[in-house]
């Protein structure tokens, strides 16, 4: 589906960072913000929601952990009950390095993967850039301006207010 | 939002626009390869190439080429191996950990740090394969449904943990670097001119765009990445230690290991570090990146882990002595004064000696110096290994059984195709991928500058929200 868009494009974060907390507090909707790196604070201005991935990362990581005890276990204890040096078959300490890496890989892999899958970043995907300076040195905020009650005319003003370097309109697709 | 200090030194030498910043760092990659990085290379694909006949040579004829015995069972081999995943510990240290201690300076080193870790991890996984004897078998130390039983590997061993935490450790390596690269390599597939280069970066830059959105996931990712990575880096050498701790070997049988073994990486890793950057930002013309002051900061780094190995030397012979047991005194004692001395003292030399000129600014500063003394703990650190694995081997519990051991021209080979192997895929990365993360240095171009003298011109003007409604 194609959208359309008003960007603005914008020199230095601090720009950017006020007229999107500007435009969201006056109701614009923001379809996203460009930056050619992590812009810190531009998260709370656009009003984004603390990332779940937090949660998904410690999902894998239980399930790594879990997975490398039954495991051994089950290796060690019961399929193949293998004496070594007459210790304990459930030696819980000596299992606990690998416990701890697979915890790590499969935590770490997992969530690494997960952000690929819901950033939909694959190799090889066709990039949409709304500027092509957006991976160099610009800031582009664009806003959705398909609705009916949307002013482009008041959008441009209030963009106008934090130096914006240009203002136009754009379909994604 | 980076707020003005002057008690706060900018990161970079001078100020730099975000167009600088791409243009300083992605013109490396796109001019022609200058004369020096054709010789260079030519010399590390020669040492790769010696390296790699001894490896055939050694494949055909067995493990007999190699100057082991049956009381030193472990030699150069395995030197090599704690030596490389050693200094493999400095990428993913400066990545994650100085990343969790907030410390902005990392972001003009951490990726070719990271690059020197994972060629570093892969040098040493070389060495505990060809050692195996049958190496086409290596796959054996998985645990895998097989018709042997099925017989599970034993997990109650060092040597098992060691298998699957370096694995570990190369796979978080690697994910993390190259998450760290998808940003940068869109770059530069934006500014690319040749359709090569454009299909190249733009497959593996993940059709990443900069939006917003999906920087703030990717910044969640990098956190929880980095707190992953963190205890990691410090678990991989001391499982690597335990291969030798939980063993009874006098001078092995130690409880110091994992803690000294972790200081030791840092230490070997750092001086890795500075070495290759020391060089590479002469010739690569980043002096305005990997300015002085990361130069005197990676030395206060290598500093403090050297003291604390230098302290793990001193307490190993404390604890030898105040233990009451022979045998454990004879091991070091042995070391000191027996016929493998040269070693120790080199070892003495170059990691307790040498480093304490970092104790004074001056020095720290001066770039030659510091070339010097990170080649020497380079030097120092495989010493160390040499001495820890040789000189305990090589006086087994009966004398009958006390032998000597001297590397055979194979595994000199051997050790000389790891480096070739390791600068081979090092010369590459600096030609192919951006040396300097792209994307996190213009994050950091701020820092402590006055607004003014930051890449936008204009001072913002907060204007308040006094918006029409939509």
């Amino acid at each position: 589906m194609k959208r359309h868009l008003l960007i603005g494009v914008f020199e230095n974060e601090e720009s950017l960072v006020a007229a999107t907390r500007a435009t969201r507090e006056a109701g614009y909707p923001i379809h996203d913000v460009f930056a050619p790196y992590a812009v810190h604070g531009l998260d709370q201005a656009m009003g984004l929601r603390p990332s779940r991935l937090p949660w998904i990362c410690l999902s894998f990581a239980i399930a790594g952990l879990l997975l490398a005890a039954g495991t051994e276990f089950w290796m060690g204890s019961i399929d193949w009950p293998l004496n070594v040096g007459g210790k304990p078959l459930n030696s819980l300490p000596a299992y606990l390095p690998v416990m701890f890496e697979l915890m790590v890989l499969i935590g770490g892999v997992g969530t690494a993967l997960t952000l690929f899958v819901v950033s939909r970043l694959y190799p090889g995907k066709k990039e949409w850039l709304p500027d092509p300076r957006v991976t160099n040195g610009r800031f582009v905020l664009a806003l959705d301006a398909a609705g009916v009650a949307f002013d482009a005319d008041r959008a441009e003003q209030l963009l106008h207010r934090f130096e914006v370097a240009e203002v136009r309109t754009l379909q994604e697709g | 939002m980076k707020q003005y200090s002057t008690l706060r030194k900018p990161i970079l030498g001078t100020p730099k626009s975000f167009e600088d910043v791409t243009i300083d760092i992605a013109t490396q990659l796109e001019r022609r390869p200058a004369k020096l990085w054709w010789a260079a290379l030519a010399c590390a694909v020669c040492a790769l190439g010696v390296g790699a006949t001894a490896v055939a040579y050694q494949l055909k004829m067995g493990i007999g080429t190699w100057g082991l015995n049956n009381s030193v069972g472990w030699a150069f081999d395995i030197t090599n191996f704690v030596f490389w995943v050693g200094i493999g510990h400095a990428g993913t240290f400066i990545s994650a950990i100085l990343f969790l201690l907030r410390q902005p300076w990392r972001t003009s080193i951490n990726r070719s740090a990271e690059a020197m870790t994972l060629i570093a991890v892969a040098c040493a996984g070389i060495f505990p394969l060809i050692h195996m004897g049958r190496p086409w078998l290596f796959f054996w130390a998985t645990p895998y449904p097989n018709s042997r039983g099925p017989l599970w590997v034993n997990f109650r061993s060092p040597l098992v943990w060691d298998c699957i935490a370096i694995g570990t450790y190369f796979t978080i390596s690697l994910v993390f670097w190259y998450l760290g690269l998808i940003p940068d390599l869109a770059t530069l597939r934006d500014r690319a001119t040749s359709k090569t280069r454009r299909f190249v970066y733009g497959i593996l830059s993940f059709g990443w765009n900069g939006s917003m959105r999906v920087w703030h996931r990717y910044d969640a990712v990098y956190l929880l990445l980095a707190a992953l990575a963190t205890p990691l880096v410090l678990s991989v050498h001391t499982i690597v230690s335990m291969d030798f701790a939980t063993s009874i070997i006098p001078g092995w049988h130690s409880t110091v290991f994992p803690p000294y073994f972790v200081a030791g990486a840092i230490f070997s890793g750092f001086a890795m570090v500075l070495t290759l950057l020391i060089v590479a930002r002469k010739i690569m013309s980043f002096q305005d990146y990997i300015t002085i002051d990361h130069i005197d900061k990676m030395c206060r780094v290598m500093l403090a882990a050297g003291s604390l190995v230098g302290i793990s030397y001193a307490i190993e012979v404390f604890v030898a002595w105040y233990s009451v047991n022979p045998y454990e005194r004879f091991a070091f004692l042995n070391r000191a004064l027996g016929p493998y001395a040269w070693a120790y003292w080199t070892m003495i030399t170059c990691n307790v000696f040498v480093p304490q000129l970092l104790w004074f600014r001056n020095l720290r500063r001066n770039v030659i110096l510091v070339f010097v003394v990170s080649i020497l703990i380079n030097v120092g650190m495989w010493m160390e290994r040499f001495v820890i694995i040789v000189t305990s081997l090589h006086r087994d519990f009966m004398p009958s059984s006390w032998s000597m051991y001297k590397p055979t021209i194979i595994e000199i080979a051997i050790l000389l195709g790891a480096f070739g192997l390791f600068f081979t895929a090092f010369l590459l990365f600096a030609r192919f991928l951006p040396f300097i993360a792209i994307s996190e240095v213009k994050g950091v171009l701020g820092y402590a500058r006055r607004p003014q003298e930051r890449s936008s011109h204009k001072v913002p003007v907060h204007a308040i929200s006094e918006a029409p409604a939509p």
